[in-house]
């Protein structure tokens, strides 16, 4: 997958609020990701309007990160959850 | 276990909450026990409410419902919807018999999350044999079709076995036809009602082989559209598999009339005592319940297992195979090469899995005690 891409979380794929673990999961079909704090950051912003470019960005803006680097940790995380249904990618 | 080992212990992820025994299919690798729970003794619909409630609290994230066939509870939409307001996720384990277009719609507007379906097998002719129920493939297709309409996630759950292992090919085909985005590729363990139907049901090592390649091969092929789970048949392995991660560490099961067991298989171990959700709060089971300590950690285990390496990565493999086939919950999973009794698995290959397979033992209530 090459270009830009704007992740959409299928239905029956969603972000909850681990109260017993203190973390964010995502709860999918068979799955439950407990995610890291930079997961739960880019899977926040996964709002299936905003590519990977505007979401890396908004992230590199609110953590002073470079955005090129940003943007390529985003694609690889959403790209690994995508191979599995975790989250759909679409042309930008 | 001392209190500070219990701490130790993280809580769990899922709950498979059997609602029933009742189903109008008769597939002979059934993992219910043989005894079935008869439908007097299940839980009532505030019972299960209060599990949810309490399995919500303990951190358990994923519920399955599950039986025998769910849909057989009449009251199985206020079940979706009482454990929905717990905060789970809530997957539907069903053969897809007894649910209906209506049905399916008033379970999705009690906030049904995901629909595992069953498949016997790719044409009525096979799907119908195995299952034991005329005109069940059609009913299924119907159903599958719905769920395809109402958008909700799918995923396909087809058992393998002899007799339709050498379909795992057009069998991955057909479940993204359905709209499949998962399929689950589970060889036949041998529990339940597998275990006397072992003879019937035992692949060949040819189509165990060909199958492996088949998964590897398609995996890329299917990628970003149907993940593929392959579950591969233990027997034919080197070293066993880490059944449920590892005893009581990862999830939990409450049997139709409130039993909670580690596993489906649990309550064959002799000498276990299991709690029930009406004795105890789920919380209390999982951490201090006697049959969940029993075989947590590594303090049970004998050599090979003490010793190995690997125990890390298979925990000792499976403690209800162990029973079956060495005689011994605490020694290691026969499957095992370093396991002194791993002829006892040789010789079943060697007699079974070779030899014409036997007729099967339908799951019917009555029918394993003749």
């Amino acid at each position: 997958m090459t270009g830009d891409l704007r992740p959409v979380l299928p239905r029956g794929t969603r972000l909850h609020q681990d109260r017993v673990r203190g973390s964010m999961v995502l709860l999918a079909p068979e799955r439950a990701l407990i995610l890291d704090e930079v997961g739960a950051a880019i899977l926040a912003e996964v709002d299936g309007v905003a590519p990977i470019s505007l979401i890396a960005a908004r992230l590199a803006g609110r953590y002073q990160a470079p955005v090129d680097e940003i943007a390529a940790d985003c694609r690889e995380f959403l790209l690994g959850l995508a191979s599995d249904r975790l989250v759909d990618l679409h042309a930008a | 276990m001392p209190r500070d080992a219990a701490l130790r212990q993280a809580p769990p992820i899922a709950l498979l909450a059997e609602l029933t025994h009742r189903c109008p299919l008769a597939c002979p690798y059934c993992s219910n026990p043989l005894d079935l729970i008869a439908r007097e003794a299940e839980l009532d619909t505030a019972t299960w409410a209060r599990v949810f409630h309490e399995a919500a609290d303990l951190g358990v994230l994923q519920l399955h419902l599950s039986g025998g066939e769910p849909a057989s509870r009449r009251d199985l939409e206020e079940l979706v919807r009482r454990a929905r307001d717990a905060g789970l996720y809530v997957n539907l384990i069903t053969s897809g018999i007894g649910l209906t277009a209506d049905r399916l719609r008033a379970l999705v507007d009690c906030g049904l999350d995901h629909v595992q379906l069953s498949l016997q097998g790719i044409r009525a002719d096979i799907a119908d044999r195995i299952g034991g129920y005329r005109g069940g493939f059609d009913r299924k297709m119907a159903i599958a079709g719905e769920v395809a309409r109402l958008g909700l996630p799918l995923t396909v759950n087809a058992v393998m076995h002899r007799h339709n292992m050498d379909d795992l090919e057009a069998t991955l085909a057909f479940a993204a036809d359905l709209g499949a985005r998962r399929i689950e590729v589970a060889c036949v363990q041998f529990y339940g009602w597998a275990l006397p139907n072992r003879s019937a049901l035992l692949p060949l090592r040819a189509q165990v082989d060909a199958a492996k390649a088949v998964v590897e091969a398609a995996r890329p092929r299917y990628a970003h559209r149907m993940a593929i789970d392959f579950v591969p048949p233990d027997y034919y392995a080197d070293f066993p598999k880490a059944c449920m991660g590892g005893w009581g560490s990862t999830g939990l099961n409450v049997t139709p009339d409130g039993t909670v067991l580690p596993c489906h298989a649990a309550a064959t171990i002799p000498g276990l005592v299991f709690d029930r959700v009406q004795d105890r709060n789920l919380q209390d089971i999982w951490y201090d319940g006697a049959a969940f300590n029993a075989f947590r950690g590594h303090g049970w285990m004998k050599d090979p297992c003490k010793s190995c390496a690997r125990r890390e990565l298979d925990h000792g493999g499976c403690r209800c195979q162990a029973l079956a086939l060495a005689g011994d919950a605490a020694a290691a999973d026969p499957v095992c090469r370093h396991s002194a009794h791993r002829p006892v698995i040789d010789r079943i290959i060697a007699t079974e899995g070779e030899a014409p397979a036997a007729d099967f033992i339908y799951r019917r209530a009555g029918a394993a005690s003749g």
